[in-house]
Parts: structure tokens; sequence; C-alpha cells
């Protein structure tokens, strides 16, 4: 444990440990030292001089060593100058005066001298209203300036830094927070200061400008209305919006959100998503979110959402009643019994994934998941334990990361893992390519693509690397889904399984799947089983129930497979003579798979509901309805549970919370989860939010709930049916083709956020500038692959004969293949 | 008559050169100096009362006992030649004239904290002088005083010369060591100082050349004599720079503590056209002016002090009765605010609104609060900045106003110059 100093702080004594800052102490004891360029999650740099206090040391004897005393307390020596709280550690009997007549003094000296530069267009600053400039001169400023000056300093106020976010440099306070946010926290410095003194301005120093996916961010912590996101800028002002806590539900990591709606007249008076902002869990994103994550919403206002149940009606899809939906399909379903297939995807909740589950067994159907990632029964009984935190993972702890690009799957845990790495983590990153985060590792391991569980079987034993993952006192492995398929990604897992096995249960040790979805490990912990052979289970099912996956659209392919459906699209022509199956879907939008779909149910995106999802992490958290719910759509769970009571079924299809206490009662790993349990919260540090968004920027304090790490399932017995064959490999005419995972990608929720779908491009793949050239092909030019054309963009990370096919950018790709590549 | 010692060279033909430098006694001191233990050097700097001759005046003595000690630690000196207070060019002279008494001196440093690599920083608009450093360290390596196992004593130097950009703040040695890393050049928050964690976060022992070039007379001639010349707190030789209205402005190489009406009257050959003497700034631009009365003080740290000014860098501008006190405080504090590096609010803000009032006074369009607003402002500065230029820049404005506040209240009165009696405005 750190050694324990005592200090006064205007008269308040404080127990705080050794090295604490100034700043620190005072706040842990409710006093506010007003700052600006310094924030609790970042090397403090005393820039803004804001932060002044008068400091008293007491007075040692040098002879003796003894501190001095006077009329028996020790007597204490006050600074000619007044120090920085935000610099200055605290130290033993030290005093400190926050308040006294000198500290407000230049307190006000500084608030004057900003604001006399200051634009003070607070009126149409987007910042005000929560303006930490504001809010500190209303607290600490004088009334009067004593430099009444007509001539201010004017600057441009239009400046786009990147596509997302402006800057305005007239009121800038020069804090130097967006610069070292980037160069901190992101690692990714693209942002510096340009000219001096009054000059000083902020620059972008990469192209495309602004070039960091963690760039929102810094608009949270400019203490000014400088920044703001090309997204958000004069939107709405910050107290004519209502916020609602809600979970990420782009991928795995499960950051918690704020939903900032308002009511406007500009969208014809309904009530609104303006904007998402990060809310603290300091166990699963601390204060920061993703640009994925606050800016791919637009998905919810879209006006193509299903809003009405439709049903195929001659051949064509027509408006029905709910009731008539429910009852068409509720009648086929209890026809098939066990000829019904539900085919969910992690994009669900744990409550609509659970209810799909039960729908499926009271038939006697399969329950499926839509995935093309495998491992989930490994990850539900290796996975992290409660108690595991990112945070506290430094020296002792050894993380591997294996075939996955955390920069674009996970964001924030690249970021975690990278702070990990800086406190004396080891990292091992492993896989057939180059990635982000190898930058911050302290061993790569590099393998070919089709080796990935064969390596790290071998890992333990290897010299050095070995030995950092068995003898590291706590071990992490993050498995993922770069170049793999399902069968890939299960072997892998398997493997990577092996390593944490004897550290079953132990806080900080486990396996971690980085799922494409939010919620894939909520679908396996609920007994969601992968289907390798999709075209097999429409080929043999009665029914198909599908909920929030799009198959047709991810691999058109598949159509021409399906015979009766295929007539639907005459350009594939019908082969098979098989009975086609009655398609269900549950969408919010009318997906290619939808479109093939005989009946059609209008869900409830997660804006505008309750629910939870279960994290990588394994902690399940509740998200709760923002805005009011598209047209007639339902809630997942709701429309299962309906379709269920339609031939008798009962399941809970009012309130999610029940949901939960069902999922409690029957799923082992959810014992004695309820929704109040993930609604508690507990004082975290940095303070954020209330009347401290000076101090922490405009993340939100989260009151809904830290969520819970869900128990570990006992070992799953026997091995699933895995491909144990050759690997593939790239030989002189055939190329490899295998799959990544790009943060923005032409999914859903991207395709509808036009300022991201701008950054994201077209279909493409990525080729080693050797291989380009070997088919002659220069950077930007077209090739064909398996009959799709697409643009080349060279990367030298691409192993040579390989190319990599980002996923949901318009190939179809389910795991690596062997293709014929060839200019176009 | 004093016997200069830092300058006794430069005035010979090619004394630039390492050959000349060798003829007169040239790195003898560094012979000797590799005889004596570190502890012995630094001992002996100690008790020679050597202080900086950068501006601060900190003794280099107690700097070197500051080095960690012990063969472990890659430690670095950095020397300082950047020269940006306006008024100053001894470093110039000594640099362009006798660069390898500063490379002794370097030598003998590094030698004393167990520094293995030395780094010249010097102003980038100093042509010859970055040209003179680069041929004199080349010498140097080809004479065996730099490189490895100097002299055969097992002691190893590189040294290289690096070109500011053109900023006067990276003359400050934190500020110097971010520009010589490559990067912006902004002070860095001390603690921890230079001796603890300087150039790449190792320990750097910074000191201006004139400094360094006082090392090899006190190895030579001992910490005794150096401290024999001099005042009780003020030891040594001393470079003034003599500037403005006097009729042989120069470099004066005098004993610390002359007066400042010897080193004008009787070195600089008296005001220009035999005017009257109106104020002098007695060490460099950002130390605060004295008047024509207070020229009997003692040029050193302590009577400089006492007098309300400071020795600064030694740089001494002369102003007669023709100079405008409101435009000399304008332009200098114009300067500053051009010179800020921005990183601090007060410095930043501060300066600009400085300048900008006193703009407003000197062209006519100031108010009597105007003034009472300056030094406010100047109050409301100084002791609060980042760095030690916020306490600096204030100096011209807040000096002048006190010693010269009618002046300021005739060109708000009456809408132009008391001194030239002129609306328009001469310099920029
Ligand atoms: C704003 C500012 C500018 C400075 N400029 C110079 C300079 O140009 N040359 C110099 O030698 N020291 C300069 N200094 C002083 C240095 O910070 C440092 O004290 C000095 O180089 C140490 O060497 P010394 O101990 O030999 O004087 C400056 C200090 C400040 C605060
Ligand atoms: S843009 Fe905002 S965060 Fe960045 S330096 Fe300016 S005020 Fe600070
Ligand atoms: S006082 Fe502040 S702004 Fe001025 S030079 Fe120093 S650090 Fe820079
Ligand atoms: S200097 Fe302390 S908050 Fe800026």
């Amino acid at each position: 444990m750190t050694k324990q100093v005592t200090l006064t702080i205007d008269g308040q004594q404080v127990a705080v440990s050794e090295g604490t800052l100034i700043v620190n102490a005072a706040k842990q004891i409710g006093i506010d030292i007003p700052v600006f360029c310094y924030h609790p999650k970042m090397e403090p740099v005393g820039m803004c001089r804001q932060c002044l206090v008068e400091v008293g040391r007491p007075v040692v004897d040098r002879a003796t060593g003894q501190v001095v005393m006077e009329d028996g307390k020790p007597k204490i020596q006050f600074g000619a100058k007044l120090e920085t709280a935000c610099t200055t550690p605290v130290s033993d009997g030290m005093v400190v005066l926050t308040a006294s007549e000198k500290a407000k003094a230049n307190q006000r000296e500084i608030l004057e001298f900003l604001l006399t530069s200051h634009p003070l267009d607070c009126p149409v600053c987007d910042k005000g209203g929560e303006c930490p400039l504001q809010n500190l001169t209303l607290a600490h400023g004088a009334p009067a300036s004593r430099f009444i000056y007509d001539e201010k300093q004017h600057a441009d106020k239009r400046v786009p830094l990147g596509d997302l976010i402006w800057l305005d440099r007239e009121r800038c306070i020069q804090c130097a927070r967006c610069i070292r946010f980037q160069d901190e926290i992101a690692g990714e410095s693209v942002l510096a200061f340009y000219q001096r003194g009054r000059a000083t301005d902020i620059i972008t120093n990469s192209e495309p400008g602004f070039d960091s996916i963690f760039s929102g961010n810094t608009t949270d912590i400019c203490p000014v209305g400088a920044l703001t996101t090309a997204d958000f800028r004069f939107g709405a002002r910050p107290w004519e919006m209502k916020a609602a806590a809600s979970i990420c539900s782009q991928c795995p990591v499960g950051c918690n959100v704020t939903l900032n709606t308002r009511r406007e007249a500009k969208s014809g008076g309904k009530v609104v998503l303006k904007r998402v902002m990060p809310r603290q869990n300091e166990a699963v994103n601390e204060i920061w979110i993703c640009d994925k994550g606050r800016f791919a919403h637009h998905f919810t206002e879209n006006e193509h959402r299903l809003a009405t149940p439709l049903a195929r009606k001659d051949g064509k899809l027509a408006l029905v009643s709910w009731d008539k939906a429910l009852g068409l399909v509720a009648g086929k379903l209890a026809d098939a019994k066990g000829e019904a297939v539900v085919l969910a995807s992690g994009r669900l909740s744990n409550e609509d994934l659970f209810n799909l589950k039960q729908l499926a067994d009271g038939l006697g159907g399969e329950a499926l998941l839509y995935t093309q990632m495998g491992g989930g029964e490994l990850t539900t009984a290796y996975g992290v334990p409660a108690g595991t935190n990112f945070a506290e993972m430094g020296i002792g702890t050894t993380i591997l990361v294996v075939a996955s690009d955390l920069y674009n799957e996970a964001p924030i845990w690249y970021l975690r893992l990278k702070q990990a790495a800086e406190r004396g983590a080891t990292l091992i990153l492993a896989n057939a390519r180059e990635t982000k985060l190898e930058k911050y590792s302290q061993f790569v391991v590099r393998y070919s693509y089709g080796d990935e569980a064969e390596t790290i079987c071998g890992l333990a034993k290897k010299a050095h690397v070995g030995e950092a993952i068995t003898s590291a006192e706590n071990l992490v492995v993050l498995y993922g889904s770069d170049g793999l398929g399902l069968d890939g990604s299960s072997a892998l897992a398997a493997a990577c399984a092996e390593l944490v096995k004897s550290r079953a249960g132990k806080p900080n040790n486990g396996l971690i799947g980085v799922w494409p979805r939010a919620n894939d490990q909520g679908a396996w912990e609920l007994g969601f089983k992968p289907v390798a052979d999709l075209k097999a289970v429409f080929q043999k099912a009665n029914v198909v129930y599908i909920a929030g996956a799009d198959p047709f659209g991810d691999n058109p392919e598949l159509t021409s497979r399906i015979p009766h459906h295929a007539s639907r699209i005459p350009q594939h022509a019908s082969r098979s003579t098989h009975p086609a199956p009655f398609i269900i879907v549950q969408e919010l939008f009318l997906t290619e798979t939808a479109k093939l779909a005989d009946v059609i149910l209008p869900a409830q995106a997660v804006t505008e509901r309750e629910g939870s999802f279960t994290s990588g992490e394994r902690r399940a958290q509740r998200f709760y309805p923002a805005v009011p719910a598209r047209g007639q759509s339902r809630a997942d769970f709701v429309i299962t549970a309906q379709i269920a009571a339609e031939f008798g079924l009962e399941l809970e299809g009012r309130f999610a919370a029940r949901v939960m206490d069902k999922m409690a009662a029957t799923v082992k790993t959810f014992a004695g989860i309820s929704y109040r349990e993930l609604a508690e919260t507990t004082e975290q540090w940095p303070i954020v939010g209330r009347g401290d968004l000076y101090y922490g920027g405009t993340t939100y304090e989260n009151k809904q709930g830290l969520g819970v790490i869900l128990a570990l399932s006992p070992s799953p017995t026997g091995r699933g049916a895995r491909g144990e064959g050759k690997p593939l490999r790239p030989d002189e005419d055939h190329w490899l083709a295998v799959p990544v995972t790009r943060l923005y990608d032409l999914g859903i929720t991207v395709a509808t956020s036009a300022l991201l779908k701008a950054r994201t491009g077209g279909a493409h793949i990525l080729l080693h500038p050797d291989s380009a050239q070997k088919l002659g092909l220069a950077a930007g030019e077209q090739v064909e692959l398996n009959g799709n054309r697409l643009e080349v963009r060279l990367d030298p990370t691409v192993p040579v004969m390989v190319a990599l096919v980002p996923r949901s950018m318009g190939v179809p790709i389910a795991g690596p293949m062997v293709a014929k590549i060839k200019a176009a | 008559m004093f016997e200069p010692i830092l300058t006794r060279n430069i005035h010979r033909p090619n004394s630039e050169k390492i050959a000349t430098y060798l003829a007169h006694g040239g790195y003898a001191a560094v012979k000797l100096a590799l005889t004596k233990t570190p502890d012995e050097l630094i001992e002996m700097v100690k008790r020679s009362g050597l202080r900086g001759r950068g501006g601060a005046g900190f003794p280099a003595g107690v700097k070197w006992g500051y080095m960690p000690k012990g063969a472990g630690i890659q430690k670095f000196v950095a020397v300082n030649t950047d020269e940006g207070e306006p008024g100053t060019f001894k470093d110039r002279e000594i640099v362009e004239r006798d660069p390898h008494q500063v490379i002794e001196g370097v030598i003998i440093a590094a030698y004393a904290v167990g520094a293995s690599r030395a780094y010249v920083y010097i102003r980038g608009e100093f042509f010859l002088g970055v040209k003179r450093w680069i041929k004199a360290i080349a010498d140097a390596y080809e004479y065996g005083f730099l490189g490895r196992n100097i002299l055969g004593s097992g002691f190893d130097l590189d040294m290289s010369v690096h070109r500011g950009a053109g900023a006067y703040i990276c003359g400050e040695e934190t500020a110097m060591l971010e520009s010589l890393e490559g990067k912006r050049g902004n002070p860095r928050l001390k603690p921890p100082y230079p001796a603890q964690a300087g150039l790449f976060g190792l320990p750097t022992l910074v000191h201006n050349i004139e400094t360094l070039a006082c090392i090899p007379h006190i190895v030579e001639r001992g910490p005794e004599w150096f401290a024999s010349i001099g005042t009780a707190e003020s030891k040594g030789p001393k470079i003034f720079s003599v500037s403005g209205h006097v009729n042989r402005p120069g470099n004066y190489e005098l004993p610390l503590g002359v007066t400042l009406r010897e080193i004008i009257y009787e070195h600089a050959g008296g005001i220009r056209g035999g005017r009257e003497l109106k104020a002098v700034i007695p060490g460099g631009a950002s130390t605060p002016m004295l008047t024509a009365s207070q020229i009997d003080v003692p040029m050193a740290y302590e009577t400089l002090k006492a007098a309300g000014s400071e020795l600064g860098t030694g740089a001494i501008v002369v102003l007669d009765v023709t100079t405008c006190m409101v435009e000399t405080a304008r332009r200098l504090t114009k300067f500053f605010a051009h010179e800020s590096c921005g990183r601090c609010t007060p410095c930043r803000i501060g300066s600009q609104r400085l300048y900008e009032t006193l703009d407003r006074i000197e062209s006519g369009k100031g108010t009597m609060d105007d003034i009472d607003r300056a030094v406010e402002l100047a109050r409301g500065i100084d002791g609060i900045t980042f760095c030690p230029m916020g306490a600096m820049l204030v100096n011209p404005a807040r000096s002048a106003i006190q010693h010269f506040r009618p002046e300021f209240e005739y060109h708000i009165l009456n809408k132009h110059c008391l001194v030239c009696k002129s609306k328009e405005r001469n310099y920029g």
C-alpha cells in the first residue's frame, strides 16, 4: 500500500496517498479547485494557471531535521508565489488555502485574462450550458473586467479539423487538452499547436485531417466550445435535451453511453436522438467512446425503418395488422414444431435471445446463432470473472491478443490494452499481419493464415513468450476472427482456452472473445449454437424465424440455393426441388433477407426500448429507452412472447425486468442477477458530471448502473465439431482471401450515418504492394475476385499472395477462401 | 587597469583558430583538469563563487553538485548559445572569436559531472557563429580534445551543434532542451530540473557559454584567484555588452562590481553627442530600467537587486534624453508579447494586453486609467506564469511607468510625445 500523507486544505484535514496532486486531494473532500488544462486522466501540465492556490509547508530545522513548533503547532511557511494545485503533489503537514484572498484574486485574474480574449458568443455556442469557462466564471470570476477592450482578437470560427470535428479558433483557450488526449490517451498524435504567443493555434497534422477514431472525445474534454462535432454542432442547447442511459451496440466492449434527445419542431414535433455521449464506467470504457459509437446512431431516425408488420400476399409484401401477422407466424411455427429454426444474432438483447431460445425449445426446434466466429462455449466457461478490470492490469499481467485487430474491432479495448501495456503489462500480439496495437506490445508472434490454432498450441513452449504466458501472475487471452471464419475461430478458441483453463475463476484471468456484435457473448451464454452450413438450414427447415440478422444480404449466393425464394428474384434460377421454408424476419430495415420473407415483424431499435447486453468481458449491462418507438414496432422479446402466446407457450412479454428474472432463475451464469442489481453504482474516480464538468469533461456520471459480470458456467463437455482440415494456402495463381473487420464498414449503422459513410469508401480489398505489382495493378484500380469488382488498396502489412477482404463491405466472405484474383 | 581574461585572445588575428588558441596556452586547463577527480573540480567551481551568466545567476558549482553521481547513467552537457535577450551580444563574440575557450570549459564540465555527450544549442541567426562552432569542434576532435579517450585519460566526450529556429523562449533552458529534442520549444514543468531529468529525460548540465568560458581559468589559476575578483556575492570577470546612446558601443570585459557610471563614461566613451543620460537598462531588455541618478550602482548581482533591478546578462542599454520612455516600454513589450511561447494564460494573453495598452497610450488614444491598468496587468502577470518569462516581460513597462509616469500622462493628455513632440511614430 502506498504511504498516506496528511494535509490540511481550507481547514479540513485529509489523508491521501503519497503522490496525490493537491487538486485531487481537494476534490476528494469536496473542495473544487478550478482547472482548465488539468484533466484527471492525463499528465498535469500546469499551463492555464487557473488552479493557483496558496501552499504552506512545515518549517524544518536544518540542524535537527525536526519540524519547528510555534504555539504548540508546527510552524508553517507559505511560499512567496502561489502554486498550481494541478502539478504540486501533497506532502505531510502541508497547508493549502484554495480560497484565500490571494488565491481568489489570481483565480479571478486568469478568468479575466481568458475572457478579455474570448468571443463570448455563448448564445450560439454549443458548449453554452455545459461550459467549464461559463461555470467557472460564474463561480470564481469578477463581476466586471478591468480590461475592457473594443479590440477582440478575431480568428477563424469555422475550421474543419477533419470530417467529424470543427474548430472555432476564437473560442480556444489553448489548454492543450485535445492535443494531449490524442498524444497520451489515443496514441494518435494528429493535433498540435502552431504559431506561438497570442497567435497559438490548434492544427491537425494528419492527412486526412484529425485522422483518429477517438476524435469525438476531444469535444467532451475541451473546456470551451472550440471543438464541436460535425454531427451535433448547432443541433440543440444542452438544457433542452433529456438524457437516457444506454449501452453502445456497435461492438463487444459495451461502452456505457448517454443518449441525449429533444422534442423539436425541426423533426415534426417528434422526440429525436441528438447525440451520443460517454457515460462513466471505469471498468468498461472509463469516460471515453469511439467515433463509431458516437456518430453511428442515425439508424434510429432513418426514414426507411420498418414501421408495420408486412406479409406476403400474391407474391408481394403487403401491410397487415399485428394480430394477423402474429397469428400467421404462430400457426406456421406450431405446425413446423421441431422443423422450426430460430436464427438470431448478437445484435439482440439478452431478453430477446432468451425468449427466442425459450420459443425454439418449446417447439423442439433449434436456436441458432448467426455468426462467423465460434468458441463462445469456451468464453462462457473460461471467461473473465467478476473483479476483472483492464484498468488494474499492469506489471505481472500478460495479455495475449490473437487474430484480432482491436483498433478496428473493439476500439476502447485497444485504448485500455495500450494503457495496460504502458503501465507495464506484457502485451503479446499474435496475428498473420501487423495490427496497430503491436506498437505497444512486448512480443509479436507472426504466423501464416491457417496456422492460428497450431501456433497458439505451441506458444507456451516457446522461449520468452512462453514464459511470459506461463509465469504471468494474471493472464488474459483475447481472440478474434481476423482472417478466420467459424471453423478457424472455434479451433483457435479451443487452443486459447487451454492457456487459461487452469486459471478459471481468478479475477483478471480468462478468455475474451472479440465478437463482431455487441451481444454475441450473451447469445452463447443463453445457449445459442453456431451454424456452419446455412444453406443446409434453409433447405431442411420448414419455418425459419430470423431476428436481427441478414444472411441473404451478407451472402447473396445463398439466395440461389433457396429454390422457392429464388424464383422471387428472377435472375437466380432454381435448381432444387425441395419446398422452400416459410421465412419470418424480425428487423429494423427491409434488408435483403426481409425482402425474401413471408412475414416481416418490425422491431424496435436499442434506443427505443429496455434491455440488456452481455459484453465481451461478460458484463451484463442495462440500456433504457430514449426515444419513442418507430410506428408500430415492438421490442423483439415482446414480439417473441406474443407469438408464443398464440400457441399457448407462456413467455414474459411485458417487462424486460421480468425476462431477466426468468433468466436468473433458469440460466446458470445469470443466476441471481436482477435489473435492480444491474442498476447499482458505486463512487467512481475521477468524479465526473454534476458540477464537475470542468474537471472530467461533459461525459455523464453513471447513475444507472455499472452492470454485473456473469458467473462462469461449468466446463463444457466434449468438443464441438470443428473443421480439422488442412489450412488453406495460396499458391502460384491461387490467392488466399481472408476476412477482416473494419471499424467503418457498410453495415446499416454506418451506412445510415452520412459523416461516417463518407469516411468508409466503397468495396475494396487490401493487397501488399508486391502482390498488386504482380497483378499489374496500382492503388485505386479494379480487380475481380470471384466475380466481384473491387477497388485495390495497398497495405504493406498484408502478406504476399493474400488479399484482405473487409467484412460488410459488399463482398461476401464467411471465412478464408482460395480465390482467383485478376485485374478487371 | 583590469587585465581581460575571457576576451584576452579575441583581438588577435585568427583568434578563432585552434592554433592561435594553443599558441596562447589553450587546452592547458583540460590537461590539468584530467589529473584531478571530478569531485575536486566541482569543489573548485563552488569555491570560485562563479554564478551563471545566462541571466539567472545561479551558482555554477551548486548546479554541478546536483548532477547525479556515478558512471552508470548517460549524462549530458547542453551549451546555451541562444542569446536572445535584446541588448546582449557577448555570447556571439565569444563563439565567433574564441570558441575553443568554451570547448575547453565544456570538456572540463563534462568530465566533472560524468557526461559523455555535449550539445551546443545556437541561435539560428548566428550564421558565422554556427560555422565557427562547427569548425572549432572538428578541430578539437582532430587534436584529440574531443572523442574517445581524450588525451589518454580514458574520458570520452562527443560534441555537436544544433541550430535553433528563432525563438527567444528557446534560450530558457527547458525550452531549449525541448527544442534540442526536435520538439516545439515550450518550457517544461520544473521540477524535475535539468540536472535530474533534462535532455531525453536524462541528467543534463545546462550552461551559458560565458559561464563555461570561465571554467578553464578557474582550473588553471585557482578558485581563490577567481573569487578575488568582484564583490562579496558576485565573483569573477564579466563581459558587459554596451549599446544605445553611447559613443563606443561594444563588449567590455570588467570585474563584477564595476559601477555603471564607469562603464558608460570611461569605457563606452560617454553619451553620444554629450547629451544628458536619461535611463539605463542594466542587464538586458528584460531587467527593470534605472534612472540617470542610479548609475553609481556597482554592476553586481546583489547591488543591482537592491537598486530594484537585476544583473541579468549584463547587457547595458543606455538611453539619453532624446528617448521616449513610453515608446521604449511599448517597443520592448511588443517584443516580449511576440516571443511569448503561448503556453500559459497570463503571459500569452497578458503580454498582448499590456502591449495594446501601451500602444494606446503611445499613440495618444489612451486614458489616464490606462496607466494604472498597465501597472495592474504587470502585477497580475508577474509571479503566476509557468516560466520566468512572465516576470521578465513586465519589467520594461513597469519600470518605465515607475520612473517616468509624467511622460505617460503627457502622452495621454496631449496626444503626442513629450520628447519628440511628434505624433508620428518613428519605428515599428
Ligand atoms: C525567457 C528566458 C530566456 C532565456 N534566454 C537565455 C539565453 O538566450 N541564453 C542563455 O544562456 N540563457 C538564457 N536563459 C537562462 C537559462 O534558462 C538558463 O538559466 C541558463 O542557460 C543557465 O546557464 P547559466 O547557469 O550558465 O547561466 C533564459 C531564461 C529565460 C527564462
Ligand atoms: S481546442 Fe479546446 S481542448 Fe483544444 S486547446 Fe483549445 S480549448 Fe483546449
Ligand atoms: S510565461 Fe508562459 S507563455 Fe510565457 S514564455 Fe513562459 S511558459 Fe510560455
Ligand atoms: S495550470 Fe492547473 S489546471 Fe491549468
